[in-house]
Protein backbone atom coordinates (compact mmCIF):
# COMPACT_ATOMS: atom_id res chain seq x y z
CA UNK A 1 0.00 0.00 0.00
CA UNK A 2 1.19 3.94 -0.54
CA UNK A 3 2.77 5.19 2.42
CA UNK A 4 0.14 7.88 2.27
CA UNK A 5 -2.73 5.97 2.27
CA UNK A 6 -1.32 3.64 4.74
CA UNK A 7 -1.22 6.52 7.00
CA UNK A 8 -4.97 7.51 6.60
CA UNK A 9 -6.30 4.10 6.89
CA UNK A 10 -4.02 3.98 10.54
CA UNK A 11 -5.42 7.16 11.44
CA UNK A 12 -9.14 6.58 10.60
CA UNK A 13 -9.58 2.07 11.33
CA UNK A 14 -6.61 0.67 12.73
CA UNK A 15 -5.50 3.41 15.76
CA UNK A 16 -8.34 5.48 15.33
CA UNK A 17 -7.78 7.89 18.71
CA UNK A 18 -11.27 7.61 20.34
CA UNK A 19 -12.17 4.28 19.49
CA UNK A 20 -9.08 2.48 20.01
CA UNK A 21 -6.51 4.63 21.81
CA UNK A 22 -9.13 6.51 23.91
CA UNK A 23 -7.23 9.73 23.54
CA UNK A 24 -8.20 13.25 23.64
CA UNK A 25 -11.65 12.70 26.37
CA UNK A 26 -12.08 16.01 27.75
CA UNK A 27 -13.23 17.59 23.66
CA UNK A 28 -14.64 14.16 23.19
CA UNK A 29 -17.16 14.19 25.95
CA UNK A 30 -17.71 18.28 26.21
CA UNK A 31 -18.13 19.07 22.85
CA UNK A 32 -20.28 16.26 21.31
CA UNK A 33 -23.71 17.81 22.26
CA UNK A 34 -24.83 17.54 18.97
CA UNK A 35 -23.64 15.81 15.57
CA UNK A 36 -22.54 19.29 14.01
CA UNK A 37 -20.68 19.92 17.11
CA UNK A 38 -19.04 17.58 17.29
CA UNK A 39 -18.18 18.07 13.19
CA UNK A 40 -16.84 20.89 13.91
CA UNK A 41 -14.42 20.09 16.78
CA UNK A 42 -13.13 17.26 14.59
CA UNK A 43 -12.38 19.34 11.89
CA UNK A 44 -10.78 21.93 13.76
CA UNK A 45 -8.68 19.51 15.46
CA UNK A 46 -7.50 18.13 12.22
CA UNK A 47 -6.39 21.16 10.50
CA UNK A 48 -4.30 21.91 13.82
CA UNK A 49 -3.16 18.33 14.00
CA UNK A 50 -2.07 18.23 10.34
CA UNK A 51 -0.15 21.62 9.63
CA UNK A 52 2.02 21.21 13.18
CA UNK A 53 2.73 17.51 11.97
CA UNK A 54 3.81 19.37 9.00
CA UNK A 55 5.83 21.82 10.62
CA UNK A 56 7.18 19.94 13.26
CA UNK A 57 8.68 17.00 10.74
CA UNK A 58 9.91 20.22 8.51
CA UNK A 59 11.84 21.23 11.82
CA UNK A 60 12.45 18.52 13.20
CA UNK A 61 16.19 18.94 12.29
CA UNK A 62 16.78 22.23 13.94
CA UNK A 63 14.68 21.66 17.50
CA UNK A 64 16.95 21.20 20.06
CA UNK A 65 15.72 17.53 22.16
CA UNK A 66 15.94 18.81 25.07
CA UNK A 67 13.53 21.72 24.55
CA UNK A 68 11.37 19.79 22.17
CA UNK A 69 8.22 20.09 24.39
CA UNK A 70 8.16 23.95 24.66
CA UNK A 71 8.61 23.98 20.92
CA UNK A 72 6.18 21.64 20.06
CA UNK A 73 3.34 23.65 21.99
CA UNK A 74 4.56 26.93 20.47
CA UNK A 75 3.86 25.45 17.11
CA UNK A 76 0.61 24.15 17.88
CA UNK A 77 -0.51 27.05 20.21
CA UNK A 78 0.28 29.28 16.89
CA UNK A 79 -1.61 27.23 14.70
CA UNK A 80 -4.70 26.93 17.32
CA UNK A 81 -4.20 30.66 17.58
CA UNK A 82 -5.00 30.64 13.50
CA UNK A 83 -7.89 28.67 13.23
CA UNK A 84 -9.34 30.36 16.50
CA UNK A 85 -9.82 33.59 14.75
CA UNK A 86 -10.31 31.89 11.45
CA UNK A 87 -13.16 30.52 12.92
CA UNK A 88 -14.56 33.40 14.88
CA UNK A 89 -14.60 35.74 11.75
CA UNK A 90 -16.29 33.15 9.39
CA UNK A 91 -18.52 30.66 11.55
CA UNK A 92 -18.99 32.58 14.64
CA UNK A 93 -22.41 30.09 15.64
CA UNK A 94 -19.67 27.03 15.59
CA UNK A 95 -17.30 29.63 17.59
CA UNK A 96 -19.62 30.61 19.90
CA UNK A 97 -20.91 27.00 20.64
CA UNK A 98 -17.52 25.33 20.74
CA UNK A 99 -16.50 28.62 23.38
CA UNK A 100 -12.93 27.54 25.46
CA UNK A 101 -12.77 24.18 24.07
CA UNK A 102 -11.33 25.46 20.66
CA UNK A 103 -7.79 27.13 22.55
CA UNK A 104 -8.09 23.76 24.74
CA UNK A 105 -7.15 21.69 21.66
CA UNK A 106 -3.09 23.23 22.63
CA UNK A 107 -3.77 20.31 25.45
CA UNK A 108 -5.10 17.73 23.50
CA UNK A 109 -3.55 15.01 23.99
CA UNK A 110 -3.54 13.67 20.67
CA UNK A 111 -1.44 16.12 19.14
CA UNK A 112 1.74 16.40 21.26
CA UNK A 113 1.74 12.65 21.20
CA UNK A 114 1.47 12.40 17.34
CA UNK A 115 4.55 15.51 17.35
CA UNK A 116 6.27 13.61 19.80
CA UNK A 117 5.72 9.89 18.75
CA UNK A 118 5.67 10.37 14.45
CA UNK A 119 6.48 13.90 13.25
CA UNK A 120 9.60 14.26 15.03
CA UNK A 121 10.89 11.21 13.31
CA UNK A 122 9.86 10.95 9.44
CA UNK A 123 9.62 12.62 6.66
CA UNK A 124 6.84 16.14 5.66
CA UNK A 125 4.43 14.46 3.63
CA UNK A 126 4.10 11.02 5.89
CA UNK A 127 3.80 13.42 8.55
CA UNK A 128 0.95 15.54 6.85
CA UNK A 129 -1.23 12.61 6.45
CA UNK A 130 -0.64 10.93 9.10
CA UNK A 131 -1.97 14.12 10.98
CA UNK A 132 -4.87 13.86 8.45
CA UNK A 133 -5.59 10.24 8.88
CA UNK A 134 -5.59 10.98 13.10
CA UNK A 135 -7.41 14.05 12.54
CA UNK A 136 -10.19 12.19 10.19
CA UNK A 137 -10.63 9.01 12.50
CA UNK A 138 -11.39 12.25 15.32
CA UNK A 139 -13.43 13.85 13.65
CA UNK A 140 -15.72 10.40 12.33
CA UNK A 141 -15.45 9.55 16.15
CA UNK A 142 -17.13 12.79 17.73
CA UNK A 143 -19.70 13.02 15.01
CA UNK A 144 -20.89 9.53 15.81
CA UNK A 145 -20.57 9.64 19.19
CA UNK A 146 -22.72 13.57 18.85
CA UNK A 147 -25.30 12.25 16.50
CA UNK A 148 -25.82 9.37 18.81
CA UNK A 149 -26.25 11.69 21.84
CA UNK A 150 -28.90 14.22 19.79
CA UNK A 151 -30.70 11.16 18.31
CA UNK A 152 -31.49 10.10 22.01
CA UNK A 153 -31.57 13.04 23.68
CA UNK A 154 -33.62 15.64 21.14
CA UNK A 155 -35.26 13.22 18.27
CA UNK A 156 -32.99 15.02 15.57
CA UNK A 157 -30.27 14.45 13.58
CA UNK A 158 -27.72 17.21 12.27
CA UNK A 159 -30.92 19.72 13.51
CA UNK A 160 -33.38 17.65 11.47
CA UNK A 161 -36.14 16.26 13.48
CA UNK A 162 -35.69 13.08 12.24
CA UNK A 163 -37.80 10.86 15.43
CA UNK A 164 -41.78 11.17 15.35
CA UNK A 165 -43.40 13.35 17.89
CA UNK A 166 -44.52 10.85 19.60
CA UNK A 167 -41.05 10.22 20.94
CA UNK A 168 -40.19 11.50 24.22
CA UNK A 169 -36.24 12.44 24.33
CA UNK A 170 -33.97 11.34 26.96
CA UNK A 171 -33.24 14.91 27.38
CA UNK A 172 -30.42 13.77 29.81
CA UNK A 173 -27.94 12.60 26.84
CA UNK A 174 -27.44 16.16 26.05
CA UNK A 175 -26.95 17.00 29.74
CA UNK A 176 -23.40 16.41 31.17
CA UNK A 177 -24.36 13.45 32.76
CA UNK A 178 -25.00 11.57 29.06
CA UNK A 179 -21.85 12.29 27.94
CA UNK A 180 -19.73 10.40 30.80
CA UNK A 181 -22.85 7.31 30.25
CA UNK A 182 -22.43 7.29 26.52
CA UNK A 183 -18.72 6.82 26.37
CA UNK A 184 -19.17 4.25 29.28
CA UNK A 185 -21.10 1.99 26.58
CA UNK A 186 -18.34 3.05 24.43
CA UNK A 187 -15.75 2.13 26.60
CA UNK A 188 -17.66 -1.22 27.69
CA UNK A 189 -17.88 -2.59 23.99
CA UNK A 190 -14.39 -1.84 23.05
CA UNK A 191 -13.40 -4.25 25.86
CA UNK A 192 -16.13 -6.75 24.97
CA UNK A 193 -13.68 -6.79 21.54
CA UNK A 194 -11.09 -7.34 23.51
CA UNK A 195 -11.80 -9.94 25.19
CA UNK A 196 -13.74 -11.16 22.19
CA UNK A 197 -10.01 -11.16 20.52
CA UNK A 198 -8.15 -12.40 23.28
CA UNK A 199 -10.03 -15.51 23.64
CA UNK A 200 -9.36 -16.32 19.85
CA UNK A 201 -5.75 -15.60 20.55
CA UNK A 202 -5.47 -12.29 18.82
CA UNK A 203 -3.21 -9.72 19.51
CA UNK A 204 -5.17 -6.89 21.21
CA UNK A 205 -2.79 -4.94 22.88
CA UNK A 206 -3.46 -2.02 20.71
CA UNK A 207 -6.60 -1.41 22.20
CA UNK A 208 -6.27 0.71 25.24
CA UNK A 209 -8.85 2.11 27.75
CA UNK A 210 -7.47 5.14 28.11
CA UNK A 211 -5.40 6.74 31.47
CA UNK A 212 -7.45 3.18 32.61
CA UNK A 213 -4.38 2.28 35.31
CA UNK A 214 -2.77 4.49 37.54
CA UNK A 215 -1.94 8.18 35.48
CA UNK A 216 1.91 7.89 37.29
CA UNK A 217 2.72 5.22 35.34
CA UNK A 218 2.50 6.54 31.75
CA UNK A 219 4.77 9.72 32.52
CA UNK A 220 6.29 11.39 30.29
CA UNK A 221 5.21 9.25 27.49
CA UNK A 222 1.59 10.19 28.43
CA UNK A 223 0.25 13.42 29.35
CA UNK A 224 3.48 14.49 31.53
CA UNK A 225 5.40 16.56 29.34
CA UNK A 226 8.35 18.59 30.90
CA UNK A 227 9.10 22.00 29.92
CA UNK A 228 12.90 21.01 30.03
CA UNK A 229 13.47 17.25 29.28
CA UNK A 230 17.02 17.63 31.59
CA UNK A 231 17.97 13.57 30.76
CA UNK A 232 17.57 13.74 27.12
CA UNK A 233 20.34 13.29 24.62
CA UNK A 234 21.44 16.83 23.40
CA UNK A 235 21.37 17.71 19.54
CA UNK A 236 17.91 18.16 16.84
CA UNK A 237 15.09 16.00 17.90
CA UNK A 238 15.10 14.58 14.57
CA UNK A 239 18.66 13.33 14.20
CA UNK A 240 18.53 11.52 18.01
CA UNK A 241 15.31 10.34 17.15
CA UNK A 242 16.97 8.85 13.83
CA UNK A 243 20.05 7.42 15.74
CA UNK A 244 17.55 5.81 18.30
CA UNK A 245 15.44 4.27 14.96
CA UNK A 246 18.69 2.94 13.84
CA UNK A 247 19.63 1.52 16.91
CA UNK A 248 16.27 -0.24 17.21
CA UNK A 249 16.38 -1.58 13.73
CA UNK A 250 20.38 -2.68 14.32
CA UNK A 251 18.83 -4.42 17.27
CA UNK A 252 16.07 -6.38 16.11
CA UNK A 253 18.65 -7.48 12.58
CA UNK A 254 20.72 -8.53 15.36
CA UNK A 255 18.49 -10.66 17.70
CA UNK A 256 17.07 -11.95 13.74
CA UNK A 257 20.32 -13.10 13.06
CA UNK A 258 20.59 -14.87 16.42
CA UNK A 259 17.11 -16.04 15.85
CA UNK A 260 18.41 -17.65 13.01
CA UNK A 261 21.37 -19.08 14.06
CA UNK A 262 19.42 -20.59 16.52
CA UNK A 263 17.27 -22.25 14.13
CA UNK A 264 19.89 -23.42 12.10
CA UNK A 265 22.04 -25.11 15.06
CA UNK A 266 18.02 -26.72 15.80
CA UNK A 267 18.05 -28.02 12.66
CA UNK A 268 21.46 -29.64 12.48
CA UNK A 269 20.70 -31.49 15.60
CA UNK A 270 17.34 -32.35 14.10
CA UNK A 271 18.95 -33.68 11.24
CA UNK A 272 21.76 -35.29 13.18
CA UNK A 273 19.36 -37.18 15.28
CA UNK A 274 17.31 -38.42 12.42
CA UNK A 275 20.53 -39.91 10.86
CA UNK A 276 21.10 -41.27 14.17
CA UNK A 277 17.48 -42.87 14.82
CA UNK A 278 18.10 -43.89 10.81
CA UNK A 279 21.36 -45.72 12.01
CA UNK A 280 20.22 -47.16 14.92
CA UNK A 281 16.77 -48.84 13.03
CA UNK A 282 19.49 -50.22 10.80
CA UNK A 283 21.53 -51.84 13.22
CA UNK A 284 18.31 -53.44 14.62
CA UNK A 285 17.55 -54.36 11.15
CA UNK A 286 20.77 -55.82 10.93
CA UNK A 287 21.32 -57.54 13.71
CA UNK A 288 17.34 -59.31 13.02
CA UNK A 289 18.51 -60.31 9.60
CA UNK A 290 21.50 -62.26 11.50
CA UNK A 291 19.27 -63.81 13.78
CA UNK B 1 -17.56 39.69 49.27
CA UNK B 2 -20.91 38.68 47.79
CA UNK B 3 -18.93 38.52 44.44
CA UNK B 4 -16.33 36.27 45.36
CA UNK B 5 -18.57 33.97 47.66
CA UNK B 6 -20.57 33.64 44.30
CA UNK B 7 -17.46 32.69 42.85
CA UNK B 8 -16.35 30.22 45.12
CA UNK B 9 -19.60 28.36 45.65
CA UNK B 10 -20.80 28.65 41.74
CA UNK B 11 -16.88 27.48 40.23
CA UNK B 12 -16.74 24.61 42.87
CA UNK B 13 -20.17 23.40 42.84
CA UNK B 14 -22.46 24.51 40.37
CA UNK B 15 -20.28 24.56 37.23
CA UNK B 16 -17.93 21.76 38.59
CA UNK B 17 -15.04 21.47 36.40
CA UNK B 18 -14.83 18.01 35.72
CA UNK B 19 -18.45 16.91 36.12
CA UNK B 20 -20.05 19.28 33.85
CA UNK B 21 -17.18 21.13 32.18
CA UNK B 22 -15.51 17.79 31.57
CA UNK B 23 -12.06 19.72 31.98
CA UNK B 24 -9.42 17.30 33.87
CA UNK B 25 -10.88 14.16 32.65
CA UNK B 26 -7.68 12.36 32.49
CA UNK B 27 -6.15 12.54 35.94
CA UNK B 28 -10.02 12.49 37.59
CA UNK B 29 -10.34 8.64 35.67
CA UNK B 30 -6.11 8.10 35.94
CA UNK B 31 -5.57 9.15 39.97
CA UNK B 32 -8.42 7.70 41.77
CA UNK B 33 -8.13 4.71 42.87
CA UNK B 34 -6.88 5.40 46.27
CA UNK B 35 -8.07 8.10 48.33
CA UNK B 36 -4.62 8.88 49.53
CA UNK B 37 -3.54 9.61 46.30
CA UNK B 38 -6.55 11.36 44.80
CA UNK B 39 -6.01 13.61 47.72
CA UNK B 40 -2.33 14.21 46.79
CA UNK B 41 -3.35 15.10 43.13
CA UNK B 42 -6.17 17.48 44.47
CA UNK B 43 -4.13 19.55 46.96
CA UNK B 44 -1.50 19.64 44.05
CA UNK B 45 -4.04 20.79 42.00
CA UNK B 46 -5.21 23.37 44.06
CA UNK B 47 -1.93 24.96 44.58
CA UNK B 48 -0.65 25.20 40.96
CA UNK B 49 -4.14 26.50 39.90
CA UNK B 50 -4.28 29.05 42.49
CA UNK B 51 -0.54 30.52 41.40
CA UNK B 52 -0.71 30.08 37.65
CA UNK B 53 -3.96 31.85 37.98
CA UNK B 54 -2.62 34.50 39.67
CA UNK B 55 0.65 34.53 37.15
CA UNK B 56 -1.71 34.51 34.62
CA UNK B 57 -3.25 37.28 35.34
CA UNK B 58 -0.79 39.90 36.26
CA UNK B 59 0.96 38.86 32.63
CA UNK B 60 -2.33 39.21 30.96
CA UNK B 61 -3.29 43.00 32.64
CA UNK B 62 0.31 44.43 33.03
CA UNK B 63 1.64 42.61 29.87
CA UNK B 64 -0.68 41.50 27.30
CA UNK B 65 -2.89 44.29 26.88
CA UNK B 66 -0.91 47.14 27.21
CA UNK B 67 1.04 45.53 24.40
CA UNK B 68 -2.21 45.39 22.40
CA UNK B 69 -1.12 41.54 21.76
CA UNK B 70 -3.81 40.07 23.72
CA UNK B 71 -4.49 37.29 21.21
CA UNK B 72 -1.34 35.42 22.15
CA UNK B 73 -2.64 34.44 25.17
CA UNK B 74 -3.38 30.73 24.44
CA UNK B 75 0.60 30.70 23.65
CA UNK B 76 1.48 32.71 26.17
CA UNK B 77 -0.59 30.86 29.00
CA UNK B 78 0.02 27.56 28.12
CA UNK B 79 4.16 28.33 27.88
CA UNK B 80 4.20 30.09 31.31
CA UNK B 81 1.83 27.40 33.04
CA UNK B 82 4.52 24.72 31.72
CA UNK B 83 7.42 26.51 33.04
CA UNK B 84 5.50 27.05 36.18
CA UNK B 85 5.04 24.09 36.95
CA UNK B 86 8.33 22.79 36.34
CA UNK B 87 9.78 25.56 38.47
CA UNK B 88 7.59 24.48 41.75
CA UNK B 89 8.35 21.40 40.85
CA UNK B 90 12.14 22.54 41.29
CA UNK B 91 11.70 25.08 44.01
CA UNK B 92 9.79 22.72 46.00
CA UNK B 93 12.69 20.06 45.68
CA UNK B 94 14.98 22.31 47.11
CA UNK B 95 13.71 24.20 49.82
CA UNK B 96 10.52 22.25 51.10
CA UNK B 97 11.53 18.67 50.57
CA UNK B 98 8.14 17.20 52.89
CA UNK B 99 5.71 18.95 50.42
CA UNK B 100 8.07 17.90 47.42
CA UNK B 101 7.98 14.29 48.67
CA UNK B 102 4.21 14.11 48.67
CA UNK B 103 3.05 16.38 46.13
CA UNK B 104 6.22 15.67 43.52
CA UNK B 105 4.91 12.50 41.41
CA UNK B 106 1.76 14.56 40.71
CA UNK B 107 3.20 17.76 39.42
CA UNK B 108 4.79 16.70 35.83
CA UNK B 109 1.29 15.42 35.23
CA UNK B 110 -0.80 19.19 35.67
CA UNK B 111 1.19 21.12 32.92
CA UNK B 112 -0.86 19.59 30.12
CA UNK B 113 -3.69 19.33 32.88
CA UNK B 114 -6.60 21.29 30.69
CA UNK B 115 -8.39 22.21 33.82
CA UNK B 116 -5.21 24.86 34.56
CA UNK B 117 -5.40 26.46 31.10
CA UNK B 118 -9.01 26.39 31.05
CA UNK B 119 -8.95 28.19 34.54
CA UNK B 120 -7.01 30.97 32.64
CA UNK B 121 -9.02 31.49 30.49
CA UNK B 122 -12.03 31.72 31.46
CA UNK B 123 -10.91 34.47 33.75
CA UNK B 124 -9.93 36.48 30.57
CA UNK B 125 -13.42 35.57 28.65
CA UNK B 126 -15.38 36.89 32.00
CA UNK B 127 -12.94 39.73 32.69
CA UNK B 128 -12.24 38.95 36.30
CA UNK B 129 -9.90 41.41 38.22
CA UNK B 130 -6.77 39.43 39.20
CA UNK B 131 -8.44 39.11 42.69
CA UNK B 132 -11.35 37.08 41.50
CA UNK B 133 -9.30 35.61 38.85
CA UNK B 134 -7.86 33.79 42.07
CA UNK B 135 -10.59 33.03 43.69
CA UNK B 136 -12.19 31.56 40.99
CA UNK B 137 -8.73 29.38 40.49
CA UNK B 138 -9.22 28.50 43.79
CA UNK B 139 -12.81 27.71 43.82
CA UNK B 140 -12.18 24.88 40.89
CA UNK B 141 -9.59 23.23 42.04
CA UNK B 142 -11.65 23.34 45.13
CA UNK B 143 -14.16 21.34 42.86
CA UNK B 144 -11.61 19.16 41.19
CA UNK B 145 -10.19 18.18 44.77
CA UNK B 146 -13.90 17.55 46.22
CA UNK B 147 -14.88 15.41 42.99
CA UNK B 148 -11.48 13.29 42.58
CA UNK B 149 -11.53 12.24 46.25
CA UNK B 150 -15.15 11.41 46.31
CA UNK B 151 -15.42 9.46 43.61
CA UNK B 152 -11.53 7.96 44.48
CA UNK B 153 -13.71 7.13 47.97
CA UNK B 154 -16.66 5.36 45.31
CA UNK B 155 -14.25 2.84 43.98
CA UNK B 156 -12.44 1.84 46.89
CA UNK B 157 -15.60 0.38 48.10
CA UNK B 158 -16.43 -1.04 44.43
CA UNK B 159 -13.47 -2.67 44.31
CA UNK B 160 -14.66 -5.90 45.84
CA UNK B 161 -17.60 -5.93 44.22
CA UNK B 162 -19.03 -8.63 41.05
CA UNK B 163 -18.85 -6.58 38.11
CA UNK B 164 -19.33 -8.22 34.56
CA UNK B 165 -16.04 -8.27 32.65
CA UNK B 166 -16.75 -5.86 29.97
CA UNK B 167 -18.17 -3.34 32.36
CA UNK B 168 -14.24 -3.55 34.92
CA UNK B 169 -11.61 -0.96 34.73
CA UNK B 170 -13.19 2.09 32.51
CA UNK B 171 -16.72 1.46 31.74
CA UNK B 172 -17.95 0.90 35.47
CA UNK B 173 -16.00 4.45 36.47
CA UNK B 174 -17.13 6.44 33.78
CA UNK B 175 -21.00 5.11 34.87
CA UNK B 176 -20.19 6.38 38.27
CA UNK B 177 -19.19 9.43 37.17
CA UNK B 178 -22.08 10.20 35.42
CA UNK B 179 -23.98 9.31 38.44
CA UNK B 180 -22.18 11.89 39.95
CA UNK B 181 -23.04 14.30 37.78
CA UNK B 182 -26.50 13.99 37.99
CA UNK B 183 -26.09 14.33 41.62
CA UNK B 184 -23.73 17.38 41.17
CA UNK B 185 -26.68 18.54 38.44
CA UNK B 186 -28.75 19.11 41.90
CA UNK B 187 -26.49 21.93 42.40
CA UNK B 188 -27.84 24.34 39.52
CA UNK B 189 -30.60 25.14 40.76
CA UNK B 190 -28.54 27.55 43.24
CA UNK B 191 -28.72 30.89 42.03
CA UNK B 192 -27.27 34.10 43.72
Amino acid sequence: MNKSTERLYNGIIKENPTFVLTLGMCPTLAVTTSAINGLGMGLSTMVVLALSNLMIAALRNFIPNRVRIPAFIVIVASFVTMTQLLLQGFVPSLYKSLGIYIPLIVVNCIILGRAESYASKNPMIPSLFDGIGMGLGFTMALTMIGLVREILGSGKAFGFQILPDSYVPISIFIMAPGAFFVLAALTAIQNKIKIEGEKKGKDMSRIQSGCNSDCAACGETGCGHRFYDENAKPGPVGKVNAEETKAAKAEVKAEAAKAEVKAEAKEEVKAEAKEEVKEAVKAEEGKEENK
Amino acid sequence: MGEYIAILIGSSLISNVVLSQFLGLCPFLGVSKKTETATGMGVAVIFVITISSFVTGVIYKFLLIPLGISYLQTIVFILIIAALVQFVEMFLKKYVVSLYNSLGVYLPLITTNCAVLGVALTNVQKDYSIGKGVANGFATAVGFTISIILLAGLREKMEYNNIPKPLQGMPHVLLTAGLMAIAFCGFSGISF
